[in-house]
């Protein structure tokens, strides 16, 4: 009896294992599984939105056309509400139970960096939309990040007004990660550019009328421009509190501006406005010689009439994700490790946000020149110049 | 401080305080029948200002409005007759979950009419740049709608609940339910009734400040802490002290940012909360006793 049920327990575990053994064989050949994190919905939707939707749309396409080296992607999209402790979670599942070959995202800087060590752990490729430095500095073996740098962002702004001959300003920050990023940026790199920071203010992000701060920093006299490092809503409600109040400085934006809608919703009241950005806002404007011109352009169109929606710069990173995952791919075929050491190596790919060039030192890839200083003219975006 | 900045920041904390003042009208109508704190008032100023944005696209302004009003004042209804009429003799606990569960419900539903991103109707008068000078300061045409708007709606409901019979009612009606069953007034329509106004009032506030404030699918829960502390402030249930309640909590987080960090700007309408809950639990306006004889 004994022998004959160790027998059938031997059949049963070896019948197990070839199962496994063929599901495993079966997922290497012909499904890619792509985990993502993102705030499809909460506070942080207005990025994980654009992204989630970019990259149905890339899998839908990517797959349509027979796969990376007819490798289908299977794309596995969780929402994290712009939540860390659900990020967790999802990055668990995802590792664990979906064992998936990468994971793209989450969009919130906060988020990523709960999951970094999660990912660095478990040894998989985490590819954070999120903007904040600190997710690729210091360097994470497996963690690269597709956004501009915030200190990249800083340093075009003051750039600018250095040209335009300020010194003075005000800075008035959201009370978010990516607002108190900013904020400890505009703060250390002032020096350098020799701007002063006469008055800083930091307000709730669903702020709905700041009419009292204005009036309050209008009061002084000294001050030559104000910069503004917040996402929606407010950033288009201090800008029509500004000019209603007919204080007419210059007002820069930081790079999460990068919406049409944004500039529909402050009116008139967004024109002047001068902001940094990537080059997607204004395909159509670049030179036929610039090597994003292109993709942006297809990116921009196909998105846009998928959707009916404005595209944004904020999808855009997950393109450059996702772009940068297959790229990969492509060159290294389906081994972790060898992708992981491919995307370390991968130069002169294009992406929305700029051209990345990665090492093992830079794990963003992208330099100063991936933004543009770009201002709002006619309720369009427009390059600035002087 | 010059003059022309004390009107900037009075004016500034008038516009905070009356819309305030509407949430916590709300609150309090909805109070006044029921016994309970409908926390899904702010979801109401919500959909007012998603549906006339909606609306706005295929109407004129005025019409647009109406529609937005009659047809939160619909879902208002809805919501009463689905979740609240059926219960026998609820416990006031069970009710406030209800209505929490209502205003989760609520934004998910917004989220996937009318997705994540903020929304705005254009200015009644000029555009987003346009400003009138009031004795020097300068100031939106659009916050002298908000403020005309919300003090007649103040002024409509007090007459309706003074001069008019269904106002009457549903005054008897939270007076004592069962004496007013018993003088042959249906209750249960009065209630019905009372969650209809307050969407109505709730959805015309967010049609007039959404050119102002935006807005968005979650944008309920932050103007139901502000409401609900303007309506402890100035007693439960009592919607003339709401006003100047809210127009006293409004001015005074105006002028705090004279003095503070923008920053505290919401710690000081919390650190007035819990003071009066601590201290005056019945509000400024309120009488203690009458709150003592109430259930919560």
């Amino acid at each position: 009896m004994k022998r004959v049920l160790n027998s059938v327990v031997t059949v049963v575990v070896a019948l197990c294992l070839v199962t496994v053994f063929s599901m495993v064989s079966v997922a290497k050949a012909e499904v890619i599984k792509v985990g993502a994190i993102l705030a499809v919905t909460g506070g942080a939707s207005f990025l994980g939105g654009p992204e989630a939707r970019t990259l149905e749309m890339m899998a839908e396409e990517i797959n349509a056309k027979g796969g990376i080296n007819g490798n289908k992607i299977d794309l596995i999209i969780k929402d994290s509400a712009g939540d860390p402790e659900k990020a967790i979670s999802f990055a668990k599942q995802l590792i664990e139970e979906d064992k998936v070959f990468a994971i793209i995202g989450p969009s919130t800087s906060g988020e990523t960096m709960k999951i970094k060590n999660i990912a660095e752990e478990a040894q998989m490729i985490l590819l954070s939309c999120a903007a904040a430095e600190v997710i690729v500095n210091p360097v994470a073996k497996y963690v690269f990040k597709t956004p501009q740098k915030d200190s990249h962002a800083v340093q075009k702004i003051y750039g600018t007004m250095k040209d335009m001959g300020i010194s003075k300003i005000a800075v008035l920050t959201g009370n978010t990660g990516f607002g108190n990023a900013g904020k400890g940026q505009l703060e250390a790199i002032a020096p350098e550019f020799g701007i002063e920071i006469l008055a800083s203010e930091v307000y709730d992000k669903k702020e709905t009328d700041l009419s009292a701060v204005i009036a309050k920093l209008m009061a002084n006299k000294d001050i030559q421009a104000v910069v503004n490092w917040s996402i929606v809503p407010a950033q288009g409600i201090l800008a029509k509190n500004m000019r209603q109040a007919g204080w007419e400085v210059p007002l820069f934006q930081s790079h999460g501006f990068g919406n049409i809608k944004y500039v529909e919703a402050g009116g008139a009241a967004s024109e002047g406005i001068i902001f940094p950005a990537g080059r997607l806002l204004v395909a159509k404007d670049l030179p036929d010689s610039n090597p994003q011109k292109e993709l942006l352009i297809k990116y921009k169109n196909d998105y846009e009439s998928k959707f009916v929606d404005e595209v944004s710069t904020f999808g855009g990173h997950a393109y450059d994700a996702l772009t940068i995952l297959v790229a990969a791919i492509e060159k290294a075929g389906t081994d972790k490790e060898k992708v992981r050491d491919a995307i370390e190596n991968l130069q002169g790919v294009a992406g929305t946000a700029g051209v990345f060039n990665f090492s093992a030192e830079d794990h963003n890839g992208l330099g100063l020149d991936s933004f543009e200083m770009l201002t709002v003219k006619d309720g369009k975006f427009a390059i600035y110049s002087k | 401080m010059s003059p022309e900045l004390f009107i900037q920041y009075l004016f500034a904390g008038i516009t905070y305080g009356i819309i305030y003042a509407i949430v916590a009208i709300g609150f309090n109508i909805i109070y006044n029948t029921t016994g309970i704190i409908n926390f899904a008032q702010g979801e109401f100023v919500m959909l007012g200002g998603m549906i006339v944005i909606t609306m706005h696209a295929f109407m004129p302004m005025p019409l647009a409005i109406a529609a937005a009003v009659l047809i939160t004042m619909l879902v208002g209804a809805l919501i009463e007759m689905i979740f609240i009429r059926w219960l026998e003799s609820p416990s006031v606990l069970r009710m406030i979950i209800i209505t929490i569960g209502i205003s989760i419900l609520a934004r998910e539903v917004a989220l996937h009419i009318w997705g994540e991103s903020v929304r705005t109707l254009p200015y009644f008068i000029g555009n987003e740049v346009t400003s009138v000078a009031i004795l020097g300061a300068r100031i939106s045409p659009q916050v002298l709608w908000v403020i005309g708007v919300c003090s007649l709606m103040v002024a409509g409901l007090s007459l309706f609940f003074k001069f008019t019979s269904l106002g009457r009612e549903m005054r008897a009606c939270s007076a004592n339910r069962r004496a007013a069953t018993l003088c042959g007034i249906n209750t249960k329509n009065m209630v019905t009734l009372s969650f209809m106004l307050s969407a109505g009032i709730g959805a015309m506030a967010g049609c007039v400040m959404s050119p102002i404030t935006y807005s968005e699918y979650d944008m309920g829960p932050g103007l139901a802490i502000k409401g609900f502390t303007v309506a402890i402030l100035g007693g439960l249930g009592n919607s003339l002290a709401a006003v100047a309640a809210g127009l006293l909590l409004g001015i005074i987080e105006a002028f705090s940012i004279s003095v503070l960090p923008l920053a505290f700007k919401d710690a000081i309408a919390t650190t007035i909360l819990l003071l009066i809950l601590f201290i005056r639990p019945h509000g400024l306006f309120g009488s203690s006793e009458a709150a003592s004889l109430k259930e919560f």
